[in-house]
């Protein structure tokens, strides 16, 4: 039996909410299938109140054992370094201690969502809050509980960021723990899981022949490539969006709109606006991550030239107008 | 006379702290803690105003397409701007998609699982509640999470996904459909009627929304007592759910589900069983700071001139949460909210007979489910897929914008004001806000604070089971809340 215990602060909930659209199996076979056993998680217990205070003190007196610790939303550091921003109701105690206590007695902790890996949009703007990740504040190494911290089981805290996270991230990497499958080697430089942080998004884009020939939307709803105007940041986010679909067959390509590169710590604070592409000189300041910039405007200007009248048309359109191969000849 | 505080709650969607005062083992005042604030309003000031499409949502993961919508309203409006109808029909089904998927979990997940806690170990209908829906191990749970997430495709092609799109803009959606798309939309509403009409009512979806009274509705519920509304309102009956958490507040709805300037349930104010309907005037609107740890302004103001500065320190405060009124009244907004407005027989009937109270906001939220999936299926065959489904104009450099919408938990609204291309001010009313208002300069409690008055806890010590039915019947999303 792996207990885990997940908790809510600076945040939506929508990774929670995210949680229960996992289907095929749905969450809780999931977890059944890993024998993750839910010690108390804010939509799907019944302990509400003095039940799960008692619980959490259990826990904190070793007599319960917590081998994964999840949180979703930012520590809440304001105002002042209080914590009184979020007081865990009905214990008169600030959320933020109580999370230093408890990350000491699991084997395991996990920030749920990039609020609670790197503060995420909680920390946006001038910060009201002064909310913060579990180890980072954006991208500053340190957070709560400082750049050093491991775990009891030796891990730093393992950072499933996304803005959501999809349901995939966090039932597996929970069930692999809990397998004792996961390990260091299997965290990314900003200790998020390979496991889908090895792909970027634009991996699976359906717009890839748009990007190829540089044939760009110019406003949102076109079909072509957001790279060039619209803000897209999928080639250089880390995630597998469009090769793991969203609720049936979604993603944010799919849906219309830009990769706001939601894995990353700061995305929350775009250079210019989230749907808008910053240049100089006319060239995109956010290239491929790992591109030569003089390759990629040769190229650009290369495939530019080579644009097919198909891709031109149908990249300012919002649905496609001209097809592949040769029009049937309509009467 | 003791005081005793209760928190946090789960099963309501964020945190949520009461403190009550009881007198002979009845509560005699209660004060509602919204113990989070994160500061969104203040987050906003300088961004870009297409950007508020981005932060927003993420104001709350279970009602992120409502604030899409408040907020993609609040920018058309700065514009001037008018939805094209595809966009108004691919909206309308995102945003019913999102509050029938909340209407669902809130049932299922969130509210039924009090009925299978071990307090109720003598009721002659335990033994088939707690099969059905304890927490974790239900039946219930894992059937109704199938029906969820294969409803939640709807997102996947619409929106792209859920919670937190972008596709809702000012003037439509990003995502338009092919004739395929469309078709594909239909069966995902197939399979999930089916969902409903075989577990949750037992009974077609239309018999179900034209129930018209309280004796129809139990004639009905001994007919169907293998569904899972009919066990409720077996539970409901016996537990007398009908007297608990009653209140006789005004009631308010921004009006859901706009097509071609028409809505589906409309807009209006329902003053009470001994008044009447009136029409919606959001001028009327203040946001009361005096019990909130909220840096106060010398009067209660409208959204437009409302701000948000909060101070810890403020004296009378006990709530990071701001105390609207309407024209000074308390209100209470939700699905029972709506349909009374709506002038549905069945909550006319129920509301003249109890006003609001627990069983009443549940029975609701069942009827809304019945009467909104088959509008779904209508909005769907009426999507255009050749015609355009966003119409998009420039924004202004100074402007302002209101944005209203019925989400699953009631009336939402986001006041924007726009200067030199910036936000300056952004304010916003959501309907926990309302549900779970502290009091305000006159001392008037909020809603929930006036329903849990008089109610029994003598018996159950801490727990105090009615006070959970209670808190939860608003279905309460406190992140929404204080934002």
């Amino acid at each position: 039996m792996f207990n885990v215990l997940w908790l809510q602060s600076g945040g939506c909930g929508g990774c929670s909410i995210s949680l229960l659209n996992a289907e095929s199996p749905d969450v809780m076979t999931r977890f059944k299938s890993a024998d993750i056993n839910l010690l108390w998680h804010p939509s799907l217990s019944e302990a509400s109140a003095d039940e799960f205070i008692q619980l959490l003190n259990n826990i904190l007196d070793g007599k319960i054992r917590l081998d994964a610790l999840c949180l979703e939303g930012s520590v809440m550091r304001g105002p002042s370094g209080t914590g009184r921003f979020h007081m865990l109701g009905g214990t008169g105690k600030s959320m933020m201690s109580w999370l230093q206590s408890l990350s000491e007695k699991a084997d395991y902790t996990l920030a749920m969502g990039s609020c609670a890996a790197f503060g995420g949009v909680t920390a946006a703007g001038n910060n009201p809050a002064d909310a913060c990740g579990l180890q980072y504040d954006g991208k500053q190494a340190g957070g709560l509980l400082g750049e050093d911290w491991l775990s009891p089981a030796g891990l730093p805290v393992i950072n499933v960021a996304g803005c959501p996270t999809h349901p995939d991230w966090v039932t597996n990497v929970l069930m692999q723990l809990a397998l004792d499958e996961l390990h260091s080697e299997d965290l990314d430089e900003l200790n998020r899981p390979r496991a889908y942080t090895d792909h970027l998004v634009h991996h699976g884009c359906a717009r890839n022949e748009y990007y190829e020939y540089k044939a760009s939307a110019e406003t949102l709803g076109d079909i072509g490539c957001m790279m060039e105007h619209k803000g897209c940041l999928g080639t250089q986010a880390r995630a597998d969006c469009n090769i793991r679909p969203w609720n049936g067959s979604g993603s944010c390509l799919n849906g219309g709109y830009p990769c706001i590169n939601c894995t990353a710590p700061e995305f929350e604070q775009p250079r210019l606006s989230f749907t808008e592409t910053p240049k100089v000189a006319g060239i995109p300041v956010g290239l491929p991550t790992d591109m030569p910039k003089a390759w990629f405007v040769a190229l650009a200007s290369l495939s530019k030239a080579a644009t097919p009248k198909r891709l031109k048309d149908n990249a300012t359109a919002s649905q496609i107008i001209t097809p592949p191969g040769k029009q049937k000849e309509r009467s | 006379m003791t005081r005793k505080i209760y928190g946090p709650f789960n099963r309501v969607e964020g945190d949520l702290e009461l403190e009550v005062e009881v007198t002979d083992g009845k509560i005699s005042k209660a004060w509602v803690n919204s113990p989070l604030y994160r500061g969104f309003e203040q987050i906003m000031q300088g961004k870009p105003p297409l950007d508020a499409l981005i932060y927003t949502p993420r104001i709350c993961g279970i009602c992120s397409v409502s604030q899409s919508i408040a907020c993609a309203n609040a920018l058309a409006d700065a514009q001037g701007v008018k939805t094209e109808s595809n966009g108004q029909l691919a909206s309308n089904i995102i945003l019913a998609c999102e509050n029938m998927a909340d209407h669902l979990t809130h049932f299922y997940l969130f509210f039924m699982p009090d009925f299978a806690r071990d307090e109720y170990q003598q009721k002659s209908w335990y033994g088939e509640l707690e099969s059905r829906f304890r927490a974790q191990i239900g039946t219930a749970a894992s059937t109704m999470l199938k029906a969820r997430a294969e409803f939640m495709h709807i997102t996947g092609i619409l929106a792209g996904k859920w919670p937190h799109t972008l596709s809702i803009q000012p003037g439509g959606t990003t995502t338009t459909i092919g004739a395929s798309d469309k078709v594909k939309l239909l069966a995902i509403l197939m399979g999930f009627r089916q969902f409903l009409e075989s577990q949750l009512f037992a009974d077609s979806l239309e018999n179900v929304s034209q129930l018209d009274s309280e004796n129809g509705l139990k004639t009905w519920a001994e007919d169907h007592r293998q569904s899972d509304f009919a066990q409720f309102l077996r539970v409901a009956d016996d537990l007398d759910l009908n007297k608990l958490g009653k209140i006789d507040a005004h009631f308010m709805s921004y009006g859901a589900y706009s097509f071609k300037d028409e809505f589906l349930f409309p807009q209006g104010i329902w003053a009470g069983n001994s008044g009447k309907k009136t029409n919606l005037n959001t001028q009327l609107i203040r946001e009361d700071l005096s019990h909130s740890w909220m840096l106060s302004q010398n009067e209660p103001a409208h959204p437009f001139q409302g701000m948000t500065l909060p101070d810890p320190e403020q004296s009378e405060g006990y709530s990071w949460c701001k105390a609207p009124r309407y024209d000074e009244s308390v209100i209470e907004v939700g699905a029972l909210a709506r349909q009374t407005i709506a002038r549905h027989p069945l909550i006319l009937d129920l509301v003249e007979n109890n006003q609001s109270n627990v069983t009443n906001r549940i029975v609701a939220r069942l009827l809304e489910l019945a009467r909104v999936v088959p509008e779904m299926e209508n909005w769907c065959r009426k999507i255009k897929p050749n015609e355009p489904f966003c119409h998009q104009v420039s924004m202004p450099d100074k402007a302002e914008g209101q944005g209203l919408v019925e989400a699953a938990r009631g009336s939402l609204g986001h006041w924007m004001s726009i200067d030199k291309g910036k936000i300056v001010n952004y304010q916003i009313v959501a309907p926990t806000t309302w549900n779970f208002s502290p009091r305000d300069k006159d001392n008037v409690a909020g809603a929930l604070e006036q329903a849990l008055l008089n109610t029994d806890v003598e018996d159950d010590g801490n727990k105090a089971v009615a006070i959970q039915h209670i808190v939860r019947s608003f279905d309460p999303c406190m992140v929404c809340t204080v934002h």
